[in-house]
C-alpha cells in the first residue's frame, strides 16, 4: 500500500484512522454529508437504505458505552446489520491475537470494522491487513486518535459558530493522555481555525505540542480570555500511571471550568465535552448544564457524523 | 441540435398541471434541476402549500458502484406527507431510476394519497415502469450525450445543454 492508507488511489476516503493526513475538503465533505443525515431522525422511517445488506462489526477491545452505542445507532440508521463484540484484551501476544480475530471476522463476510483499542496504532494495523472490500473506522486507539469524536466536535462548532476561519478555540485539561485532543488539534488546524490554545498543567501537556500549531497556557484565566469555543477534556484517571496530579480537588481549583472562569471567554462562547464527564473535577455542574453548554447536542450530532463517515467509506472501494 | 427554451417549457407544464390542480397539491422538486423547475411552477401556479425538495443520494441504486456523491443536501418535506397529493418535478426524465429513488424517499416520510410526475423534458429510454403525467417536451438524444439544465448565476435564467457523457455516468 502506498501513500495515505486512508485514501483510495483516487483520493477518496477508504478507512478513517486519524484526522492527521486528511485534506480539508474531505473533512468538509464529511460535515456536509452529516448535515443531510441530521434530519433523517425527524422522518417517520428513521433510516435510509444505503448500507442494506452490509455487516458492520463493532470491535471494542476497551469498554465504551456512548461511542459504541452511537456507532451502532448510526449503522442501523443506514440499514446495516451490526454485530457488537466486546473483546477483553489479553496482555500477551496482542498483535497476533488482534490479527487472528480480524481474519476470522473477515471470513464471516464483514464489510466494516469499527475498532476501539487501548493500543495506539491498532486500527492502522487492522487496516493494513484487511481485504480490499473491508473498511476500518478508528473509534479510539490508545493515546493516538479518536477521529469521529473530533469530527462531531467540528460539526458542533460549525453548527453554532459558522465559519472556522475567525475562531479562537481553547482545549482544556489532560492533553497528555487524550486521543481526543490530538485529533481535535489536527481537525481545527486543517479546517483553518487561526488560533488553537491548549490549557493545562505542565505535567499533562505533551512536550513540544506547539509544533502542532497551538499556543500553550498553564494559567486557565489567561487562556480562556476571549475564546469562542471551550473544549473540555476528561481527566483520564484510568490512564494515569504516575503521580501527575496532587489531587482532584486541586485540579478542579486550577483547571476545572466554573461559571466564573467561563465569564472570561466571549459571552456567546460554547462549552463542549466529549464525555463521560467528571462533574466537580474538570467541569462544574452549573456550567455542564448551563445555557452555553452544547454537550448533549454533541452526542446527537455524533450519530449523523458517524452515518456520514460509514456511508462515505462503504461506497469507496480500495 | 436545437434544444427548447426551458422558460417556455415551464409555462407549458404549468398549463398542463393547472387543469388537475387541487388546493392541497404539493410540489416536490428533485435536486438540483428539478428544484429550479418546481420553484418556477410553484410561483406560476400560485400554490400556497410548502414547496418540497428531495436529494435522492441516500436512495440511489448505483451507490455500490459509484459511492456517495459529494454534494449531498438535506431533503425538505415540510408538509404532512400522509394523505398528501404530490406532484414530483424533475428536469430531465431518462431511465426512471432517480424517480424510483425519490418515491422511496418520500415514502419514508409518510404515505401520500397520490404521486404524479412532471418532467421538463422526457428523453425516453426508460429502464423502469415509470410514466410521467406532465411533460414539457419529448427529446430524442444520442446515448453518448447528457441533457443538462443550467441556471445562470447572475440572471437565474434556465437553459438546456447537451454535454458529452463522462465514463460511468
Amino acid at each position: 500500500m502506498t501513500g495515505n492508507p486512508q485514501l483510495t488511489p483516487e483520493g477518496r476516503l477508504r478507512h478513517l484512522l486519524s484526522i492527521e493526513g486528511l485534506p480539508a475538503h474531505i473533512l468538509m465533505q464529511i460535515l456536509d454529508t452529516a448535515s443531510s443525515f441530521v434530519s433523517v431522525t425527524d422522518r417517520e422511517v428513521k433510516k435510509v437504505p444505503l448500507l442494506r445488506g452490509r455487516s458492520i462489526f463493532n470491535l471494542f477491545f476497551e469498554p465504551s458505552t456512548r461511542t459504541r452505542t452511537t456507532f451502532e445507532i448510526a449503522a442501523k440508521r443506514l440499514s446495516a446489520d451490526v454485530i457488537n463484540l466486546n473483546i477483553a484484551t489479553s496482555s500477551q501476544t496482542k498483535g497476533e491475537t488482534l490479527l487472528d480475530t480480524v481474519a476470522n471476522l473477515g471470513a464471516m463476510n464483514a464489510d466494516m470494522f469499527v475498532v476501539r483499542h487501548g493500543q495506539s496504532g491498532a486500527a492502522h494495523l487492522i487496516a493494513r491487513h484487511v481485504g480490499p472490500h473491508i473498511h476500518v473506522v478508528n473509534a479510539g486507539d490508545g493515546r493516538h486518535a479518536h477521529p469521529t469524536q473530533a469530527l462531531l466536535d467540528m460539526f458542533t462548532i460549525r453548527h453554532y459558530k459558522g465559519e472556522f476561519n475567525r475562531l479562537r478555540v481553547a482545549i482544556v485539561g489532560d492533553l497528555l493522555h487524550s486521543r481526543v485532543a490530538r485529533s481535535e488539534i489536527h481537525a481545527l488546524t486543517t479546517l483553518g481555525v487561526p488560533e488553537v490554545r491548549v490549557i493545562g498543567p505542565r505535567t499533562l501537556i505533551p512536550a513540544q505540542v506547539e509544533r502542532l500549531g497551538v499556543r500553550v497556557f498553564h494559567d486557565m484565566s489567561e487562556g480562556l480570555r476571549e475564546v469562542d469555543v471551550v473544549m473540555m477534556l476528561r481527566l483520564q484517571n484510568e490512564r494515569m500511571d504516575g503521580a501527575l496530579l496532587p489531587s482532584a480537588q486541586e485540579y478542579f481549583k486550577y483547571y476545572g471550568l466554573t461559571a466564573e472562569k467561563l465569564a472570561l471567554a466571549k459571552p456567546d462562547a460554547i462549552v463542549m465535552h466529549p464525555g463521560p464527564m467528571n462533574r466537580g473535577i474538570e467541569i462544574e455542574s452549573a456550567v455542564a448544564d448551563g445555557a452555553q453548554s452544547v454537550i448533549l447536542p454533541q452526542v446527537t450530532f455524533g450519530i449523523a457524523v458517524r452515518m456520514a463517515v460509514m456511508s462515505m467509506l462503504a461506497g469507496n472501494q480500495g | 441540435m436545437q434544444l427548447p427554451d426551458p422558460e417556455q417549457l415551464i409555462e407549458r407544464l404549468a398549463g398542463l398541471i393547472r387543469a388537475d390542480l387541487r388546493e392541497d397539491t404539493c410540489l416536490v422538486g428533485i435536486h438540483t434541476g428539478g428544484v429550479w423547475v418546481a420553484r418556477r411552477l410553484h410561483a406560476l401556479l400560485g400554490l400556497r402549500t410548502p414547496l418540497g425538495s428531495v436529494h435522492v443520494a441516500f436512495y440511489r441504486d448505483d451507490y455500490k458502484k459509484k459511492g456517495l456523491s459529494a454534494g449531498v443536501r438535506p431533503s425538505d418535506l415540510s408538509f404532512d406527507v400522509d394523505d398528501a397529493h404530490i406532484i414530483l418535478v424533475d428536469d430531465v426524465l431518462y431511465t426512471g431510476r432517480t424517480i424510483r429513488a425519490a418515491m422511496n424517499e418520500i415514502f419514508d416520510f409518510g404515505r401520500p394519497t397520490s404521486i404524479r410526475l412532471a418532467a421538463l423534458v422526457d428523453r425516453g429510454e426508460r429502464q423502469l415502469p415509470i410514466c410521467p403525467q406532465y411533460v414539457g417536451a419529448q427529446l430524442s438524444v444520442p446515448r453518448d450525450r447528457l441533457v443538462q439544465l443550467r441556471s445562470d448565476a447572475a440572471s437565474g435564467r434556465l437553459s438546456l445543454e447537451l454535454v458529452e457523457r463522462e465514463e460511468g455516468t
